[in-house]
């Protein structure tokens, strides 16, 4: 870099720097350092909103056990196990059950800005179950449904087996029409 | 290990997938799903809680204006007519059998028919008329006030209960006027009965829409069962609250002529419930919690019956010397102090009523409430050493799960009210004791719904109740919100971004919630992320109040209406729902000028004739104040 450039340039010049090694896209390589700053106030602060949504008690600490949803809660989609990872990277040398926010804060924020454990697209929640579609006939039944969830991967509590088949199970069928349960969930997340 | 298949710009899974990768791609995003909308609905019950918290801070505001009021209110006619309404019920008393003759049960009454004394088949009765909708007339509610006040009036302040072997023991928290709560307790624990005793721990009315059925049935099942139903005052047992929080409304809704008179007596017999029980001289049960200067000793002396409503502390004597300084008129004095508690006396009281317990040590004032304190695990244990006590057990707090336990196992929280703030928002519960006083919890949740919902309905139901009423806040401070959101909007571009527009709602609503979540679901925002601020607020709601009034009176009148209902009451004295001209007028001033509100002469007379619906120089203020509650936009009726 020419020396005559100025210090802010310079600083620009670093956060691009910084920017590619973090893997951000390009667009937000044009961020003024104003706007970095105010975007990491806001991604703390929001960070620290669903925190605090947990710490019952007042004193930026949470139950371990809620963790999960509150990563979860800011838009992370980690399986189980990549959430054990995050946990064990924020947890106590001795684990006393609590995770304190000023260690969870730069973590999660670093998170966020690295972009890791986003959502899947819809197109490919799709193909995860025509996969398991092994028919081909564009649904599933309740039984194969129930055996996957609770059977395969990292599987589910009878309460969250219950819960997504009371909005995913077509009652007249006894079958999951997949892609409309799909296309519901996007209207309702929106 | 599995394959990672998560990428930042891959749109296409990597390889070919084994159905379990499929299926922990379906579990990881479900449980992501699962999560936000467990955010969603714990932010809305965050969102219930403050406003609850919010208004009942409101309330030390509109007792310091009782005060202002004695003090300032100058009538030109003989009687000080408002000083009477407040400081004195004795003269408003007729005898009982006077009232009883004055309200007759008409043949054509199909409802539940008494006979005194109450029986247990009375009860039923009672029960099964109150399923089937009925509601109980006038004369039956007055006799169950009447006989239930005799019996009240007989108790200690703080009632002994020993436990024994063969009697179980069920404790119950708030009901607040749901039946269908109570009834579903009763079936699956039991009525009470000689073998069933049961302590009701106070907030039996307001909020629910059967807080008279709730009540009716309590107080019957209390004179058959005297020795076997223990009834404890709980800070909603105060008619000042019940104007603000609906049992007021409801009375006079069902039982219009009669209203008054029920009114009248519920006040007194209020003041004679028990404020606590004492089970086995280990566990106390009271409302509210304790302070760090609680004493058995003198709650157990004191005349419970002198807490008429927390609105309405006593003047300590320097006050009223100063009054007397200040304003040299007849003030009456004597009286005044021949008919109050000592301070110290109704502190002890608030205390017990209104306290929360919480994790920070100490004991200081609880402030959100505008009464009581907070008081901490080591003023806990401080008491329970004091007084020999194994544990403290209280309601008043909502909480998810119908109750908690805290401070080592010390307080426990009690509430069994479920879908309290609605439909969906959190669990009831009960607890049960034996010999060894070692609680055990039952929980419950009533629902109306017929077909059961998702998850993610019940959460819009909770989450779309609280956006309403946090819309009423926001359109109430309106003025003052644009006028922050302008300061931050230095370069007039009529945007903000989301962190600033939470800072600024936080600060002038003084309410601490997580704002920037919320703030794309309140407010109107640009595609790059910014709010419009000067466009309002998102999906909320109008108010159709009348033309007549003026915009800056229009926020104060929406802002204020719950107050000004109360104030208006209290003036009422034969609660005809009216008041005259010159009364308003009065009033109105004293009311601005204590609350800080500038006002212009003209204007108050433009609202006094808006007010005056009928154009008879009397004002129906209750009508015309419910103008001003906020209507979902959708249509339907206001929420009280």
């Amino acid at each position: 870099m020419a020396e005559e450039k100025d210090n802010g340039d310079e600083e620009m010049e670093t956060n691009r720097v910084k920017g590619f090694a973090q893997g951000h896209t390009a667009s937000k390589v044009s961020e003024t350092r104003l706007e970095l700053d105010a975007g990491l106030l806001e991604l703390q602060k929001k960070i620290k909103e669903a925190f605090e949504v947990f710490d019952h008690e007042s004193n930026d600490t949470v139950d371990v056990r809620e963790i999960g949803t509150i990563i979860r809660s800011l838009g992370c989609c980690p399986s189980e196990g990549e959430l054990h990872d995050l946990i064990a990277e924020v947890e106590e040398e001795e684990p006393t059950g609590y995770i304190r926010l000023e260690t969870f804060l730069p973590m999660m924020v670093k998170v966020l800005k690295e972009r890791r454990y986003r959502p899947v697209p819809e197109d490919v929640l799709l193909q995860a179950f025509e996969v398991l579609d092994t028919a081909k006939g564009g649904f599933l039944t309740k039984e194969d449904l129930v055996r996957y969830m609770t059977e395969e991967g990292e599987p589910f509590t009878q309460e969250e087996m219950e819960e997504m088949l009371s909005a995913a199970l077509d009652p007249d069928t006894n079958t999951i029409q997949y892609r409309d349960y799909l296309a519901m969930m996007v209207i309702d997340e929106n | 290990m599995l394959l990672v298949i998560y990428g930042n710009s891959d749109k296409k899974l990597v390889g070919k997938l084994e159905s379990v990768k499929a299926a922990l791609l379906i579990q990881s995003w479900y449980r992501c799903y699962k999560a936000r909308l467990e955010l969603r609905r714990r932010q809305a019950l965050s969102i219930f809680e403050s406003i609850e918290y919010a208004d009942e801070q409101d309330q030390l505001q509109l007792a310091k204006f009782f005060t202002f009021m004695l003090e300032n209110y100058t009538q030109k006619k003989e009687e000080n007519s408002v000083y009477q309404s407040i400081a004195s019920i004795e003269n408003q008393r007729l005898d009982t059998k006077t009232v009883l003759r004055m309200v007759e049960v008409p043949d054509s009454y199909e409802g539940p028919r008494l006979m005194f004394p109450l029986t247990y088949s009375d009860v039923l009765l009672l029960i099964k008329a109150f399923k089937e909708n009925q509601i109980l007339h006038a004369r039956y509610v007055l006799e169950v006030l009447v006989e239930a006040k005799k019996v009240l009036k007989q108790l200690p302040n703080i009632t002994h209960i020993m436990s024994i072997e063969t009697k179980e023991l069920t404790i119950c928290g708030d009901i607040h006027g749901k039946l269908d709560d109570l009834f579903l307790i009763f079936y699956k624990n039991g009525l009470p009965s000689g073998n069933n005793r049961y302590v009701f721990n106070g907030d039996f009315v307001d909020r629910g829409k059967n807080s008279m059925e709730v009540l009716m049935v309590l107080f019957a099942l209390f004179l058959v069962f005297p020795n076997d139903v223990y009834l404890n005052r709980g800070n909603h047992e105060d008619f000042l609250m019940n104007l603000r929080y609906g049992f007021t409304k409801e009375i006079t809704s069902k039982y219009k002529k009669h209203s008054a008179k029920i009114l009248h007596y519920l006040e007194e017999v209020y003041t004679w419930l028990p404020i606590g029980t004492l089970i086995d001289k280990k566990v106390l049960v009271v409302h509210g919690g304790i302070a760090d200067d609680t004493d058995l000793e003198i709650l157990n002396k004191l005349k419970r019956n002198k807490m008429r409503s927390v609105l309405m502390p006593p003047s300590t004597p320097s006050e009223i010397e100063l009054r007397n300084i200040q304003f040299p008129y007849n003030f009456q004095t004597s009286s005044m102090s021949l008919d109050q508690m000592p301070k110290d006396d109704w502190d002890q009281i608030i205390n017990i009523l209104w306290s929360d317990p919480r994790k920070k040590k100490g004991c200081s004032p609880n402030t959100t409430r505008g009464g009581g304190c907070y008081f901490g695990p080591d003023i806990t244990n401080h008491i329970l050493n004091k007084f020999a006590l194994k544990m403290i057990i209280r309601s008043h707090e909502c909480k998810p799960e119908g109750f908690e336990i805290c401070h080592d196992g010390k307080v426990i929280t009690l509430f069994s009210a479920s879908n309290y703030y609605e439909e969906g928002s959190n669990r009831g519960a009960y607890l049960k004791l034996k010999k060894d006083l070692i609680p055990r919890f039952f929980q419950y949740q009533c629902s109306q719904m017929v077909k059961s919902k998702t998850l993610h309905e019940s959460v819009n139901i909770v989450e779309s109740t609280a956006f309403r009423i946090l819309g009423e806040k926001l359109i109430a401070r309106n003025s003052e919100l644009m006028q922050v959101f302008k300061m931050y909007d230095v370069n007039k571009t009529g945007k903000i971004t989301f962190y600033e527009w939470g800072k600024a709602v936080g600060q002038v609503l003084e309410m601490d919630l997580p704002w920037l979540s919320l703030c794309p679901r309140l407010a109107q925002r640009t595609e790059d992320g910014y709010v419009y601020y000067k466009m309002g607020f998102k999906k909320l709601t109008a108010i159709n109040a009348p033309k007549q009034v003026k915009s800056g009176m229009f926020q104060t009148l929406v802002r204020y209406r719950r107050d000004l209902k109360i104030i208006f009451n209290v003036i009422d004295k034969d609660k005809s729902g009216l008041i005259s001209l010159e009364e308003f007028r009065d009033i109105w001033k004293l009311f601005c000028s204590h609350y800080g509100i500038k006002i212009d002469e003209a204007h108050v007379d433009q609202l006094a004739n808006a007010m005056d619906l009928n154009h008879d120089g009397s004002i129906d203020f209750n009508e015309f104040l419910t103008a001003f509650d906020v209507v979902h936009r959708l249509g339907g009726e206001p929420k009280p």
